[in-house]
């Protein structure tokens, strides 16, 4: 609209100029100007990188650089398949990930519900807020307060434990427990925040079906289950849906604030980014921690446009792109 | 008449599930500040409890009678600052330009920045980026200039920027008015929650940040607090030197290593606990707006 008022205070300049980009961006040039920076940014600190990438295929050596060091093909790649490294970081990765997809959704989906159900007073109101609060604790902190819990004499787990004279845990040598612990924590960070899109998504339902559902002597827990969640449906599946293309994304802050460099742990805890982020700080390959970034940032990429293709498929509304 | 009871009890039911759950969410905070606020020797005798035998402000003490946290403290402050200040002016900008669908290529340059989120260089890239060319090590720089963008939140402000009515910006330009000066006098300030939401979510990621000082930072003096945190999570060497140097000769038997580092958190998470509830309005309002497509 806007641009077409402006063209026509220009008529001149507008019939010398038959492009119709190049006419835009003349047109339009103080708008381009205010997204150049962004995109400099972007070019800078995202495409840059992707040159990088060709290291994934060289023995690098960091001193004569991307463009001076020696190709050596799938070497890295090999390399890193060979091993049963590969195995425990990717099913680690994709198992957590859908662990905390599907409790997380249950958990906010259920927590929305009940916020709903119960009405808006001031203890309601006050009980969310307290819900979403840990949403906003980093990691760090949240790994500084699980000590709290979780070590071995003054932890308030084992202290608990030995107090009913069961046995204790000794968390920080115990792979098992953790994938437990990643999920309840998850849990408890993330629950409150998710059920505010689902929040949202109650309120906009008819008011009118719940009030005729009343008057045909449905129960509160009918309504629940046959107008609320059927109403959700098509949000829950996009969520999820698009939440799937992220499986093979990282949790590093969440792992490495937990557990950090627990050898102990790997077998349960080791994640490709946990994995990538030690080998970089550690004297591993430079080369073969490239390759294995590609290999995630590659598949992730596939499920991306797969999960939005489903998508697609089942709302027309919802893909992203 | 069956019906209506069952009601009730579900409405207890209801009421129960979400205290207790609220109950849950709150009780590491108040477990963490009550044993931060615990005489030392009855946190290592009696482990953490919300109903500590004895209390001490030592640990407090100590912290600030050090540099270490105050110079975190300012680095981070600092950070969230200049960070969150500098990543709204981009953000609001490139939001600004792509909203309304104004520009005939507005569409490939939205693609242009959402592939940044789908596939990226690796961490590898970055650091060498980082450390060869750019020449951020050990400047405090380090934690703002590569995470200054979040094409998430960007979309985010675009879809709320295509909200305000078209009508305002074209009144504005028959006026005489540039784009920069709609975006800083109208467009902004239509847009207060939506710049308090997204202006949230780049300050607690500039807050929270501390894999650039684990990968870029040597100089103590430029470590943020949640590198420190980090730190004496599974170093109590930190902990006890601020615990020793921070505590007068004398006047406590042990010096307070365990307790500095609950403080520690107490005081990291403290800005975000006093801030929350002021924020808190405005962020239920903008998350509204949704995700990513527009």
């Amino acid at each position: 609209m806007a641009s077409r008022k402006a063209a026509g205070a220009e008529p001149g300049r507008q019939r010398l100029i038959r492009h119709k980009g190049l006419r835009d961006l003349i047109m339009n040039r103080y708008l381009y100007l205010l997204v150049l920076p962004a995109v400099l940014f972007s070019i800078v600190f995202a495409y840059l990188p992707l040159v990088g990438l060709a290291i994934a295929f060289q023995d690098f050596n960091p001193i004569k650089g991307i463009f001076g060091s020696k190709f050596i093909g799938l070497d890295n790649f090999k390399f890193f398949f060979r091993g049963h490294d590969w195995l425990i970081i990717t099913g680690n990765t994709v198992m957590f990930n859908l662990m905390f997809i599907v409790t997380g959704t249950i958990c906010a989906l259920t927590i929305a519900i009940v916020l709903t159900e119960l009405g808006k007073n001031l203890f309601v109101r006050t009980m969310q807020s307290v819900m979403i609060l840990p949403n906003f604790i980093s990691w760090p902190i949240v790994g500084l307060f699980s000590v709290a819990f979780f070590t071995a004499d003054t932890g308030v787990i084992n202290r608990f434990l030995s107090s009913l004279s069961f046995g204790t845990i000794d968390f920080y040598t115990d792979a098992k427990v953790w994938p437990f612990i990643f999920v309840l924590l998850n849990i408890w960070k993330t629950a409150g925040f998710g059920a505010i899109v689902y929040m949202a998504a109650i309120v906009g339902i008819d008011k009118e079906m719940y009030e005729a559902a009343r008057i045909d002597g449905a129960t509160r827990m009918q309504s629940i289950f046959r107008i609320t969640l059927p109403m959700l449906k098509s949000t829950i599946v996009m969520l999820f849906l698009l939440s799937l293309g992220g499986i093979f994304g990282g949790n590093l802050e969440m792992v490495y604030s937990l557990v950090g460099d627990n050898s102990f742990l790997y077998q349960t805890t080791d994640t490709i980014d946990t994995y990538v982020f030690r080998s970089l700080r550690t004297a591993g390959s430079l080369g073969m921690s490239q390759a294995v970034s590609l290999y995630q940032s590659v598949v992730g990429f596939i499920l991306v446009v797969l999960a939005n293709k489903l998508a697609k498929k089942v709302d027309e509304d919802s893909a992203i792109f | 008449m069956n019906g209506t009871k069952l009601d009730k009890t579900l409405n207890v039911i209801f009421y129960i599930f979400a205290a207790g759950f609220s109950l849950l969410c709150l009780y590491p905070f108040l477990l963490v500040v009550i044993s931060s606020f615990t005489d030392e020797v009855t946190l290592q005798q009696n482990g953490y409890s919300l109903f500590p035998e004895k209390f001490s402000i030592a640990a407090y003490e100590a912290i600030f009678n050090t540099s270490t946290i105050p110079v975190a403290y300012l680095v981070t402050i600092f950070v969230a600052v200049v960070g969150t200040f500098l990543s709204l002016v981009l953000t609001s900008t490139a939001a600004y330009a792509l909203s309304g669908r104004r520009l005939y290529y507005a569409t490939p340059i939205a693609l242009f920045f959402y592939f940044t989120m789908l596939f990226s260089g690796g961490m590898v890239s970055s650091y060498i980026l980082v450390t060869k060319y750019l020449h951020l090590q050990n400047t405090i720089w380090v934690y703002i200039l590569p995470s200054l963008l979040a094409p998430w939140n960007m979309f985010l402000m675009r879809n709320f920027f295509n909200e305000i009515p078209a009508g305002l910006f074209e009144a504005a330009k028959i006026e005489g008015a540039g784009e920069l000066k709609i975006l800083t006098r109208i467009v902004l300030p239509l847009s207060l929650p939506a710049l308090a939401t997204i202006g949230l979510f780049y300050a607690l990621a500039y807050w929270s940040s501390w894999t650039p000082a684990m990968l870029y930072i040597d100089n103590p003096k430029l470590f943020s607090l949640q590198y420190i945190i980090m730190q004496i999570i599974r170093n109590i060497d930190m902990a006890q030197t601020i615990a020793v140097n921070g505590v007068p000769q004398g006047t406590t038997p042990v010096a307070p290593a365990y307790t500095v580092r609950l403080a520690t958190a107490m005081v990291t998470v403290g800005p975000i606990i006093f801030l929350y509830p002021y924020l808190q309005r405005y962020f239920v309002g903008g998350l509204k707006v949704g995700a990513i497509k527009g």
